[in-house]
Formats: C-alpha cells, sequence, structure tokens
C-alpha cells in the first residue's frame, strides 16, 4: 500500500514538473493581440532557433561565431523593457524588440512578420523561463514630455554626464572609449563595448528620445548600463538625452564636445 | 529582307525562348545565410520561395539594416558566392508525334508514334554571386553553366535608399522583372509544367523578340517599399532585346510596371494582390547587307503588351498563388510580317490576344516539408491569321511534387525532389489534328551551399 501510494504521489509529483517546465506562459498579449506559444513554438522553429538555440539559451548553431551573442531566454533578463532594471518586462517591450530588431548586433527587424505571428513568438519566448509565470512585470515607466531642447538643457545633461561618471565608459567625448570601456563584460562575462553616441541615433533599444529616456531609467539589463531612475529626476534625464544629441549633432558639424571632470 | 528571313529570326528567337525556358536557373542563397547565421527558412518559406523576411531583405537592396551589412563587417574570408546543383533522374513522353513507319527509311510513311526518353541527368550548375559593396549599395550576379556554355543570367548593381528613403532604389543590368511570382525562384524543377507557361507565351509564327515577363531583361529599374514590404512598387524601363546583350536587336525600350499591396487576416496571415503591365515594342524586320539581317538594326517597330492580376492567398499552412494575364501583340508581329511589306499580311489578319493564368497551392508541413500542385491555363482569344484553327496554342498544364529538406542550417541546403507534370497543346500535332500530350517525372537531389 505504501509502495503504491509512494509510486502515486511520484506520478503527480512528476506531472506537476512537467506541466511546470512546459507551460510556462503559454500566452502573450499586446494590446487587442493574443500570442499563442504553440503556434510561436514553429515560427521560432523557422525564424529564431539557429542564433538563440532549441532551449533558448542562446546556444544555436550560429551563436559561436556572434557577437553580441544572442540573448538567453531561460535567465528572462531582457535589455529593452519599460519596467524597473531587474524586473521582468512587459509582453509589448518584447514584441517591440522582435519587431524593431537590436542595433549593431544579428537581430534583424521581424516586422515583416505579421503582428499576429510577433505575438505568437512573444508567448513562446517566454515560455522559456519560469520567471514568468512566477512573477509579474514591474510597473511601466512613465515617460513625461520632453520639455524643449534648449542649449540650456543640454549643458546641464553635459554637467550630469560628467558628474555621474557617464564618461568612464562613454568616454569624455562620447565615443564608447572611456577608461573602463575595455574592461565591461556583460552578464554572462563576454566583452561588451559602449556605443558611440557622436556616430548617430542608434541604439539597441530604439532610436527616438523617448527610447533613450527609457534606457536612461530602466538601464539595460545583463550590461553594465545602469538604471539612474534613483539618482536623477525626470527633467535631468531628459537633459542627458538633450546632451548626447548634441554630442551627435556636433560630431555630424566636425565639432568635438568635451565633458570634462570637475577638478581637472 | 523577305518574309523567310523575318520567319528566320523569328524561329530564332523562340528557339531561344525554349532553351531559356529549358535551362531554369533559380537560387536560394546560401551566402547570405552565411553572412547573417540565418537559415534558409528564415527568408523562404520553402527554397527557393521567398517569404515575406526574404522579400523585405531583397527590397532592402540585400541588407538587414543594423548597421552590419557593409562588407568591412565580415570577417575577412568571407566570400559572397554559392552555387546550386540538381541531380536528377528524369523521364519525358510526348504523343502524338510523325515518325516514320520504318525506323531510318524516310520512304516508309509516316504514322502517330510516341516519344519516350529517360535517364540520369543533371542541370545547370548555378553560381550565385550577391552582397553589398558599401552600405546601400548591393550587386547580385548569376552566371550559369550548362552543356551549352557559360549565360548570364542576371547581373546588376543597385543603389538602395536615396535620399533617405525606402521608396527610392535604383538598380540597373540585366535582371528579373519584379513578377508577382517569381519564376527564378519557382519550387518546380522541370520544364514541362514546371515552368511558367504564361510567362513565356508566344502564339504559333509569332516574331515578337520579347520571349514573355519571366524572361530576364536588360534594364534600370526604381522599386520602391514599405518598411515591412507590404506596399511594394517597381517601374523598370527595359531594352527591346528580350535580355540579350551586345545591342543585337535594336534601340527601342520597354517598360514595366508593377504594384503590389499586402494586408493581414486575422488567424490567416498576411495576403497579397497585386497589378502589373508590360508594355513595349519589337522590330519586324531589319537592316541587311546581302540579304542578311544586320545585329542591332532592327526597326518596323510594332507594339505589344501584357498585363494582368494577382494574389497570394495564405490559410495557415495552405497557401494559394492566383495569377492572370491577358495578352496581345500587333499585327505584324503576330504574322510574322514586316511592318515596311504590309501587303503580306494575311486577308483578315489581326493582332493575336489572349488569356492566361495559373493558380499554384502549397501546403508547408514545415519549413522541411512542402508539397506542391499547379495548374495552368492558357486561351487564345484571336488568331493573328482567321486561317488558323482557333484553338491553335491553347494549353493546359499541371503539375504536382514535394520538397522535403532532410536538414536545414544557415550553411548549405539540400532538397529530395519528386514532382509529376503533365502538358496538353491544342493543336499542336497538326499531321493528325490532334492535341499533343507530354508528360514529366522528374526525382533527384537539389541542393546549395
Amino acid at each position: 500500500m505504501r509502495t503504491k501510494n509512494i509510486s502515486t504521489n511520484c506520478v503527480v509529483l512528476l506531472a506537476l514538473l512537467f506541466s511546470s517546465v512546459t507551460s510556462f506562459a503559454q500566452q502573450s498579449h499586446i494590446g487587442k493581440l493574443t500570442g499563442n506559444a504553440k503556434q510561436g513554438k514553429a515560427l521560432y522553429r523557422r525564424y529564431c532557433i539557429f542564433c538563440h538555440g532549441p532551449y533558448g539559451d542562446g546556444t544555436g548553431e550560429n551563436a559561436p561565431y556572434m557577437d553580441p551573442k544572442p540573448r538567453d531566454f531561460t535567465k528572462a533578463t531582457f535589455k529593452c523593457r519599460s519596467t524597473p532594471s531587474g524586473s521582468l518586462p512587459l509582453d509589448s517591450d518584447l514584441y517591440d524588440t522582435i519587431s524593431r530588431g537590436v542595433h549593431s548586433s544579428g537581430m534583424p527587424s521581424w516586422r515583416p512578420l505579421t503582428r499576429q505571428q510577433r505575438a505568437d513568438l512573444v508567448a513562446y519566448v517566454k515560455s522559456f523561463s519560469s520567471r514568468f509565470e512566477e512573477e509579474k512585470p514591474g510597473a511601466a515607466l512613465e515617460i513625461p514630455p520632453a520639455p524643449p531642447n534648449s542649449a540650456e538643457s543640454a549643458k546641464h545633461g553635459a554637467e550630469l554626464f560628467e558628474s555621474m561618471n557617464c564618461w568612464s565608459c562613454h568616454g569624455k567625448e562620447g565615443r564608447g572609449n572611456g577608461p573602463n570601456a575595455r574592461t565591461l563584460t556583460d552578464s554572462k562575462g563576454y566583452p561588451i563595448v559602449p556605443p558611440d553616441l557622436t556616430s548617430g541615433m542608434h541604439f539597441k533599444c530604439g532610436d527616438s528620445d523617448q527610447a533613450m529616456f527609457r534606457d536612461l531609467m530602466t538601464g539595460l539589463d545583463g550590461t553594465p548600463m545602469p538604471s539612474f531612475s534613483d539618482a536623477v529626476k525626470p527633467a535631468e534625464a531628459w537633459d542627458l538625452v538633450h546632451y548626447v544629441e548634441t554630442l551627435h549633432l556636433n560630431a555630424k558639424k566636425g565639432i568635438l564636445v568635451k565633458a570634462e571632470p570637475k577638478g581637472e | 529582307m523577305g518574309i523567310g528571313t523575318v520567319k528566320k529570326i523569328g524561329m530564332a528567337v523562340v528557339a531561344l525562348g525554349i532553351l531559356m525556358a529549358t535551362v531554369q536557373p533559380s537560387y536560394a542563397i546560401p551566402a547570405f545565410a552565411r553572412k547573417y547565421g540565418l537559415p534558409c527558412s528564415a527568408c523562404h518559406e520553402a527554397w527557393p520561395k521567398l517569404n515575406n523576411f526574404g522579400i523585405t531583405f531583397r527590397d532592402n537592396g540585400y541588407q538587414l539594416g543594423k548597421g552590419r551589412d557593409a562588407p568591412i563587417y565580415q570577417d575577412p574570408g568571407y566570400w559572397p558566392i554559392a552555387f546550386r546543383m540538381t541531380p536528377q533522374w528524369h523521364r519525358e513522353s510526348t504523343s502524338p508525334r510523325p515518325l516514320d513507319a520504318i525506323p531510318g527509311n524516310g520512304g516508309s510513311g509516316t504514322v502517330a508514334g510516341g516519344i519516350t526518353k529517360s535517364g540520369l541527368d543533371i542541370s545547370s550548375i548555378d553560381m550565385l554571386v550577391a552582397g553589398t559593396l558599401y552600405k546601400n549599395v548591393s550587386f547580385f550576379a548569376q552566371p550559369f553553366l550548362s552543356d551549352g556554355g557559360v549565360f548570364i543570367g542576371q547581373m546588376h548593381i543597385r543603389f538602395d535608399n536615396l535620399l533617405g528613403s525606402r521608396w527610392l532604389n535604383v538598380k540597373m543590368g540585366k535582371f528579373e522583372l519584379d513578377l508577382p511570382i517569381s519564376e527564378e525562384r519557382s519550387l518546380t524543377l522541370d520544364n514541362t509544367g514546371g515552368a511558367y507557361f504564361n510567362y513565356q507565351f508566344r502564339p504559333v509564327a509569332d516574331s515578337n523578340v520579347f520571349g514573355g515577363i519571366g524572361n530576364a531583361q536588360l534594364g534600370v529599374e526604381l522599386q520602391g517599399h514599405s518598411e515591412n514590404s507590404y506596399t511594394r512598387y517597381s517601374l523598370a524601363m527595359t531594352s527591346s532585346s528580350d535580355g540579350a546583350t551586345g545591342l543585337a536587336v535594336n534601340s527601342t525600350y520597354n517598360v514595366f510596371g508593377n504594384f503590389t499591396q499586402g494586408f493581414e487576416l486575422p488567424k490567416l496571415g498576411l495576403q497579397r494582390v497585386g497589378v502589373y503591365g508590360y508594355l513595349g515594342q519589337s522590330p519586324t524586320y531589319f537592316q541587311t547587307v546581302g540579304g542578311s539581317p544586320i545585329a542591332g538594326t532592327g526597326t518596323g517597330n510594332r507594339s505589344f503588351y501584357r498585363a494582368g492580376a494577382y494574389g497570394l492567398w495564405y490559410l495557415g499552412k495552405v497557401d494559394l498563388s492566383t495569377f492572370f494575364e491577358h495578352g496581345q501583340d500587333n499585327v505584324y508581329l503576330g504574322n510574322s510580317t514586316p511592318a515596311n511589306q504590309p501587303a503580306l499580311l494575311p486577308v483578315g489578319a489581326v493582332g493575336p490576344s489572349w488569356n492566361g493564368g495559373f493558380a499554384e497551392a502549397h501546403y508547408t508541413y514545415n519549413p522541411q516539408l512542402i508539397l506542391i500542385s499547379r495548374y495552368e491555363i492558357l486561351r487564345m482569344s484571336r488568331q493573328a491569321n482567321p486561317g488558323v484553327r482557333s484553338e491553335l496554342g491553347n494549353l493546359d498544364a499541371w503539375t504536382v511534387g514535394y520538397r522535403w529538406y532532410p536538414f536545414m542550417s544557415s550553411r548549405a541546403g539540400l532538397a529530395w525532389v519528386q514532382e509529376y507534370s503533365h502538358l496538353v497543346t491544342q493543336e499542336a500535332a497538326p499531321v493528325f489534328g490532334t492535341s499533343e500530350h507530354k508528360s514529366s517525372y522528374v526525382m533527384g537531389f537539389d541542393f546549395d551551399f
């Protein structure tokens, strides 16, 4: 009798384990769209598996040749989020990343896929990590309207760029060549370089001012770029955005702008 | 130049058309897959047929647009070249055909018979050289090797995103027209029901140099597209040489246009509809010396056009491509008559016109198995010479087959192919006053690397 009970318990336990492994977040919700992981799996095998791997751990057959490495979905750590650092992304964040692609990486824009297909892919990507079953994403960042891009705002941004040591990674001229740039690694220990802020407004999580504001306030999880939401106020974040725009525009005009550390 | 010479030229043009239809280069390009680390299935529903991601990639000038497209970002060992080959076993039979009653004895009388041939075969070896020279500057070259020599299938350079707009892209060289359903990327290999007859059709005895919209043309194309290529247009000006190089025909130009719009239907996927047209001129005679035509001096140009509409319908794993075309040639072209000798036109002669179309269905079980079927029809609505039977040239063709890809990678592709096709050409066996039946079976491998 006891043996039978143990066997029954084992079967129930295995069933529970199996269901927990295979049923992580089977759906996604983006606006009126509902994504389905079952459909997403077929799409994943067609489009994504060769980089992200059959288990979503970023070890597809192309991964050894790629820089940066494909995302490991099993960790549920995502760069591009509208949620606080360390939090899960919203479904719409994953949808936007799939749609937009990731600049300076092997991840193209998948906007040629239908909206439903992209929503299905989001559902399947979520199924690789139990975190999506166990946790809720944090509250989405509210982005206030951008103030006018004035010289004063950009100047204050330059001061923040210097006082918050942004230059230590991004460089005094914003060229991505700060003193710490060569030592940076991502969360998996792979070398990672800061973007050259003078070469154009091309960022991994979007090119708009709002995207840059969001990057500052939420950070890029899995990279050395932290969230500055506790360090700067929204108005100051906009000042930083304006300063970065200045770096790009001045570089186009051939003007170099240096954020000189105080006391030097 | 007499009408006999014009007919010879016409026959040579027809022979060239048949040759081009027989050697059927088509491509999937592992060089791109290697460059970007994407599998064949990312760009192809089943290679070589492009899906919308592949169409967008092509429309972007073979760029993904994430800052890594220029050659400077590639490993120096990367070489943008791929090869495609198709060893196969092929059986083909045609009947009825007029045969000598006693083989080898031309005086033994004529009987109706069938011709059957079979054996191991290969098609041409396609070289696919394509990539970017610089950001927004790309190239494509497709020479192919066959027993007949080396031919230039396509060769062009392309400049993308002019004035920063994806609606302004210019291509120059020899290229496939922006067709509704690409013949170069046909899923079927065989030339009996495997090619699109509507793309290559010319009425019997027609001397039009233009071999059909399926042939690669020499020209300049202005092309544009939306970000996801749901909306696309193409305007091309082509030399009236049907793609023949060396200024061999004459100096007039033709115009091709295509506009297509994709739209999403809930739970069904991306649908696409479009219209296209080709308006051109073709010479009816040449300047001559000693009675022989001088290449490149074609004159007495007369007009022709092809116009049609199409739809690509997706119902989950099943998709259906539907195509309709109306064509018409000038009376001089239709009767192979020099325009400077109108008296040679038959009494009551008119410009020939016809209608045709096809429906091609696919069932994509997964990226590694696709089932294919197609039915194609073409009907003459008006013969150039009223003395000719109205059915002459009508045809019906159907094809069934599958392609199975036992493995899939971003380095190479291999398909196991089987297909059977049947073609009925009405009044094509004039000796017996009946239709000609041609059937074909192909089994083999289609691979590229």
